[in-house]
């Protein structure tokens, strides 16, 4: 690979670099060993190149995420200026609230159908756009859309599409004589369908995203195994389910990660389609956090609503360094 | 080997099939935005006639009445700038610290890389009601200052992530060349290895940009005036005006504020997916 391999970049850097490899030379053996032909390291030079972006990002993210814990223990409110120290006062009435319950329920409901629905649907496509065909630019394209738009405009087209008297949709179910003039579906405005309704839009928005992550675990899979496959006499549909999909288990893994991620935690499809309604039947943890804390000035108690995420965040993150560390073993 | 078995033309038929239903599903709101843009209210808002197809004129009246009479310009102007100073911060925080986690600090350079990468899945609902307090105390409430300053925390980690795998593939003979010619370290990565990364820091100057307008929590919590909101927060919330629908400029909005975002997006897609998989696909 290495068209001028220099065998010795060590010596070669300490004397381009003296200072700076110096303070990389004792090096432990093991690491010589994996990067037997590699730079010498320079540490300090690396401190210095990565802190302001560590810094930012500490203050960023690390400060707000302290705060939002200590708001949850106080009595902030927007408007306030000291704040005291409440114990679980938040957690306590916030277990109490009716909606709080349906929002933590509605968030679990939300987040497994539309992932069902992705997870189904982007394997089916990753499958169909596998193959070369002509126009598949202009298919991908369109089959991105969702994605690549910004979320909010893309659900105001919804908001138009499922509208209360003048959806699309429920024009076809009159012609078809599904349904009679005007008492074709409320989507937005009756509980389950509404519930529906965003399940189905947010799975409308994350299906490419995961398409083109199964796309890219399909297209790893070395040729040859599925062609073995075939000459064993194993059809398109035994090679599908005993050798692609198994293969692509850990990409389907990324997948349902990052849209659990996006799903859970995300509450725009929600605040755009209903703001929660009606009567909290779309309400979930996000876009309950959002209403309590800043549009019903409870810092605190918002702060406390959203803490709700992070044991789910957490249990993510822990997914996802296994299977980045098992792919770095393997 | 080329003819075609019966099997196969029924394999094409429904492969066919399977996309044409996706295509459909996925890109039907926006052939919707398109014909209600140019439709004349009076075709819109008739339920008896075939919604379709066009029963009146097309007009340019919701445009018209998009670009003349409402925020929408100062919302694309204000999403550009924030975008550009979003972009701007990114890079010089970015660059530096990919490169120094990449190739000086090791293996727990590395590993920190890994840790990086998790904030990137810190979500902005665990953060925007503390945030919303600072940005107040800091003065930056209802200016377009305070998405531009909390913005970077989710394109930062994301933007490292994508660089450290880029600065991987560069062949460490490079630098060293360049240090024997009487460069420092530094020297190096500034006259080197940056300007043979424009590929790697042009995805991340898109994937940033198109973050930043798809961006929507922050900008509902920080941003309460009409003229300095972002575009894909003043749409939904100043052009839907209580019950009265503008869908006609609504939708005109929305078409014409997503495409070139999904246009750019789209030739960078493989790019940013090839982040999200870095660790389960090999090679």
């Amino acid at each position: 690979m290495a068209m001028n391999p220099l065998q010795n970049s060590e010596t070669t850097e300490a004397e381009g670099n003296g200072a700076a490899s110096a303070a990389a030379l004792p090096k432990k053996p093991k690491w010589s060993k994996i990067k037997s032909a590699g730079t010498a390291q320079s540490p300090l030079l690396g401190a210095l190149m990565f802190a302001p972006a560590v810094l930012y990002l500490a203050l960023i993210i690390g400060g707000p995420f302290v705060l939002a814990v200590l708001y949850a223990f106080s009595d902030v409110r927007i408007g306030s200026t000291g704040m005291h120290y409440v114990g679980l006062e938040n957690f306590r009435s916030i277990i109490q609230s009716p909606s709080f319950i349906t929002s933590l329920k509605n968030s679990f409901i939300f987040t497994f159908f539309s992932q069902v629905i992705v997870i189904v649907g982007s394997t089916i496509l990753a499958v169909a756009l596998e193959k070369k065909f002509r126009g598949r630019g202009l298919v991908r394209f369109l089959i991105l859309l969702p994605w690549v738009a910004p979320i909010s405009l893309g659900a105001i087209g919804w908001k138009w599409i499922l509208d209360s008297l003048y959806s699309v949709i429920n024009w076809v179910l009159v012609a078809v004589h599904l349904y009679k003039p005007f008492s074709a579906p409320m989507w937005l405005g009756e509980p389950h369908l509404a519930m529906a309704s965003v399940i189905l839009v947010q799975s409308w928005r994350l299906l490419p995203f995961s398409t083109v992550i199964m796309l890219a675990g399909l297209t790893a899979i070395p040729k040859e195994i599925p062609e073995a496959a075939a000459i064993d006499g194993a059809g398109f549909w035994r090679t599908l389910f005993q050798v692609n999909i198994p293969m692509m288990l850990p990409i389907i893994n990324v997948a349902v990660l990052f849209g659990i991620i996006f799903t859970f935690t995300d509450m725009t499809v929600v605040y755009i389609l209903t703001q929660g309604g009606p009567f909290d039947s779309t309400q979930v943890l996000p876009s309950y956090a959002y209403f309590t804390g800043i549009l019903g000035s409870d810092l605190a108690a918002g702060s406390a609503v959203s803490l709700f995420l992070v044991p789910l965040l957490v249990a993510i993150a822990y997914f996802m360094l296994r299977v980045a560390h098992r792919a770095e073993v393997v | 080997m080329r003819k075609l078995t019966g099997g196969k033309v029924g394999g094409k038929v429904l492969l066919w099939a399977i996309l044409i239903v996706f295509v459909v599903a996925l890109a039907f709101p926006f052939y919707w935005m398109v014909i209600t843009t140019f439709k004349q209210n009076s075709d819109l808002y008739d339920l008896n006639s075939n919604p379709f197809i066009f029963n009146a004129k097309p007009t340019l009246d919701h445009l018209k009445f998009l670009f003349g009479q409402t925020m929408f310009v100062r919302w694309l102007e204000n999403t550009a700038l924030v975008g550009v100073i979003v972009v701007a911060v990114t890079l010089l925080l970015s660059i530096p610290a990919a490169y120094a986690l990449t190739r000086l600090t090791g293996r727990w350079g590395q590993r920190l890389g890994v840790v990086i990468f998790l904030t990137y899945l810190i979500p902005p609902t665990l953060l925007f009601i503390p945030l919303s307090r600072v940005i107040s105390i800091l003065g930056l409430q209802d200016t377009i200052w305070s998405v531009a300053v909390v913005d970077p925390s989710f394109t930062v980690p994301f933007s490292i992530w994508l660089l450290m795998g880029f600065f991987k593939s560069i062949p460490r003979e490079l630098e060293d060349a360049a240090m024997v010619d009487g460069l420092t370290r530094f020297g190096a990565f500034v006259k080197m290895v940056v300007p043979i990364s424009t590929s790697g820091i042009l995805t991340v100057v898109i994937f940033t940009f198109t973050l930043v307008t798809q961006e929507f929590v922050y900008a509902l919590t920080f941003i309460s005036t009409e003229s300095n909101q972002m575009v894909g927060v003043g749409i939904p919330i100043f052009l839907i005006r209580g019950d009265v629908y503008y869908w006609g400029s609504l939708m005109a909005a929305c078409l014409i504020a997503s495409l070139p975002i999904a246009f750019l997006y789209n030739l960078f897609l493989d790019r940013f997916i090839a982040g999200f998989t870095v660790g389960a696909v090999k090679g």
